[in-house]
């Protein structure tokens, strides 16, 4: 290496260095302090019992049944919510996308839920679906305690996420269909491809990095979900959340030990969760020109 | 001292926030030798109490300690778990802004083994047991030492319509046979959430089996097997019931409340409260409403039912804990509670206060309720008394599904791990 290159080089790291230290002392610390604590029985209340204890903790959440149950609902929820996301966010970035008349109005007014606040959004609905004093069951004529029982109270939740967070993945497709080059589907239309085609066959691929990473952020919120099922349910009637049962454990019972360790595995979920895409879907987060 | 810099009305806005700020830091800065001139603020940490009945307590002692002390209410939420979540944060950080707690019953133990509250010793504590119920000083006792003063206790009654029914159930049985040959307005009102009050009720109920959650050394599982078992029939036969509300698995007490206010319930399990509210809300169904003994579960043994209420503790940061163990006393004294009662509807600990006629004329049925407290049941003392109320209210919910000789063995083993602090709940 030059002596020119070199510097460069020690230059880069100088000018990383503020934003590599700032991430170490916010993110990384809390992080391996989490990991630190999930190794020790450790409650709050009683501080000089702390004792270690390896991987017990990991051991006692992995071998409990509201563990498996919370990680089956998270998923639940999460498939729910981001699939129906996918298909809508897709319809509505083409709205927004071949607006004529409007755009403006209409890019937002589709914008407005995912500006409204979570715990405001979840609170609505949950008085939208009250029985007494609610309106969902006046416009279908039905009579249902809808978060008195499970699945319609996944029905609420899921239906709470998507309304909230649909605008997002559309803003985010919306991005990518602008890259799709007019020119292209103009020829394919002079070729004789249907709206139906061109869509499939050129708009789909050439967005298919963007819609990735789209499903990707999405499926990593979607998986942390707290506020909604915390506002609508509590975790009542089997709807407990990977988080909920976080909190449960750290922030209700002060149990640092057991508390940390879920939210090392909650953690553990999201990286593999990342991983899949990543690996299994080929997204390049960081593209470059040559590749 | 907030008047410090005097704005002129041509100050620009500019120099108006950069006066404040200076005066702000300034003040801070001789904060620490104003103090010593000005009067000692205690803060209560108490639920937030609509009538009024807590404040008055508090500018009366105030006033009665002549500049000596001052009491600033500071309001929780009036759900116990969310007080519960606050208080614990603050005290685990040793927040020095607490000195008096308004301590539900279920949290002395956990408290005490903390160390977050001060022990009641000498003659505060001997004025502080004297004349109290037994069980209200049984629920701020822990390990032989009390930890709060006894302020406002709480139970169950059961409450029923006079005009449908002559002579009030004495045990479930009989409230079955009733509720059910009533028809559709025998419905029967109680809380099956999977709550806290879910497990008050199934306290209630095995006690008056005759059983107990934990040793009376509070560190192992009791749960004996026999009154166990009659426990849980009862509370599957309930919600099993045609007399049974539908949305049971979701009422707390004030769906309860709510349904019973409706007029189409004949029976409900529920705290004092209901009788104020319903004369406010519902006097048609005020008209006919009467009160009973909560039913035995076996006939001829009294029923024991869950206490309820609140204790005043002194938290252990808090700066000037003499002053306040002296306002926690008079926050309790005779005329406040009194005052607790009649404007605020929460029953008095001091059991002479039951004769008292203002308090007769809030509680028509203070004998009754009397004789409940005396007999009344705590809900297991142990500092893990969060934990182990999840690992009760997760396992007996749906109340329907219950099924008695098998879910008595889960509970054991739910309750077990929960006192050793295992596995998620």
């Amino acid at each position: 290496m030059s002596r020119r290159a070199a510097a460069e080089h020690r230059l880069a790291w100088l000018l990383c260095a503020p934003a590599v230290i700032a991430m170490l002392v916010v993110t990384a610390w809390p992080m391996l302090y989490a990991v630190w604590l999930s190794l020790f029985r450790y409650d709050l209340r009683f501080p000089d019992q702390r004792q270690f204890v390896g991987l017990d903790n990991y051991l006692s959440v992995l071998g409990s049944e509201t563990w498996w149950q919370a990680l089956f609902n998270t998923l639940l929820i999460t498939v729910g919510s981001v699939s129906v996301e996918l298909v809508l966010g897709f319809v509505f970035a083409l709205v927004m996308h071949r607006a004529l008349i409007g755009r403006r109005l209409v890019r937002a007014s589709l914008l407005v839920p995912y500006g409204i606040i979570t715990v405001v959004a979840a609170m609505s609905w949950r008085f939208a679906f009250d029985p007494t004093t609610g309106f969902v069951n006046a416009l279908l004529g039905l009579d249902g305690a809808w978060l008195a029982e499970r699945w319609s109270a996944f029905f609420v939740i899921i239906q709470t996420e998507i309304w909230k967070t649909t605008p997002f993945m559309a803003l985010l497709l919306l991005a990518g269909l602008t890259l799709v080059p007019e020119d292209l589907l103009r020829a394919a239309r002079v070729d004789g491809a249907n709206a139906l085609q061109r869509f499939f066959r050129i708009t789909l691929p050439l967005m298919r990095p963007v819609i990735m990473v789209a499903l990707l952020f999405r499926t990593l919120d979607a998986f942390r979900i707290f506020d909604t099922v915390f506002v609508q349910t509590r975790g009542a009637q089997g709807t407990d959340s990977v988080s909920i049962v976080g909190y449960n454990t750290l922030i209700a019972r002060l149990n640092l030990g057991l508390g940390s360790a879920v939210s090392v595995l909650i953690f553990v979920c999201v990286l593999a969760i990342a991983a899949l895409y990543i690996r299994g879907f080929g997204i390049d987060l960081s593209r470059r020109e040559d590749a | 001292m907030e008047n410090r810099v005097i704005m002129a009305p041509m100050l620009s806005r500019t120099r108006f926030i950069t006066g404040t700020i200076v005066s702000a830091v300034f003040s801070a800065l001789l904060g620490c030798g104003e103090q010593v001139e000005q009067i000692p603020r205690l803060r209560w940490y108490v639920f937030a109490e609509r009538s009024g009945a807590f404040e008055q307590a508090a500018q009366d002692c105030a006033r009665a300690a002549h500049g000596r002390y001052d009491i600033e209410l500071a309001a929780l939420p009036t759900d116990a778990d969310q007080q519960r979540e606050q208080l614990v944060r603050r005290l685990a950080a040793g927040d020095p802004d607490i000195d008096i707690i308004g301590m539900d019953v279920i949290w002395t133990a956990e408290f005490a083994q903390a160390g977050w509250v001060l022990p009641w010793q000498g003659e505060p504590a001997r004025e502080a047991r004297e004349g109290r119920l037994a069980s209200a000083v049984a629920s701020a006792t822990y390990q032989g030492r009390l930890w709060a003063e006894p302020f406002t206790t709480n139970t169950q009654l059961l409450w029923y319509r006079s005009d449908r029914v002559d002579t009030p159930p004495s045990t479930w049985d009989a409230l079955f046979g009733m509720a059910e040959r009533l028809g559709a307005d025998g419905t029967i009102e109680a809380q099956g959430e999977r709550y806290e009050g879910l497990t008050v009720f199934f306290v209630s109920l095995l006690a008056s089996a005759g059983g107990s959650v934990l040793t009376s050394d509070g560190q192992h599982v009791s749960l004996e097997e026999a009154p166990t078992q009659r426990a849980l029939a009862v509370m599957r036969r309930l919600a099993n019931s045609p007399a049974a509300d539908p949305a049971l698995a979701t009422a707390r007490e004030d769906q309860a409340r709510l349904a019973f206010e409706t007029g189409d319930s004949s029976f409900m399990i529920n705290y004092t409260y209901v009788w104020p509210s319903a004369r406010a809300n519902a006097p048609e169904v005020a008209r006919h409403m009467a009160w009973a003994r909560w039913p035995a579960v076996m006939p001829g043994r009294p029923s024991r039912v869950t206490l309820g209420g609140i204790n005043l503790g002194i938290a252990a940061y808090s700066r000037h804990p003499e002053l306040a163990f002296e306002a926690a006393a008079c926050i309790a004294s005779a005329a406040n509670q009194r005052i607790a009662a009649t404007r605020g509807g929460m029953p008095p600990t001091i059991a002479e206060l039951y004769d008292d006629a203002d308090v007769r004329t809030t509680f028509p049925f203070a004998g009754l309720l009397r004789d409940t407290l005396r007999d009344a049941v705590q809900r297991p003392q142990t500092p893990l008394y969060a934990d182990v109320s999840l690992a009760i209210s997760h396992t007996l919910h749906p109340m329907r599904d219950i099924d008695p000789a098998r879910d008595a063995g889960r509970l054991r083993e739910a309750v077990g791990r929960a006192l050793r602090s295992e596995g998620l709940l």
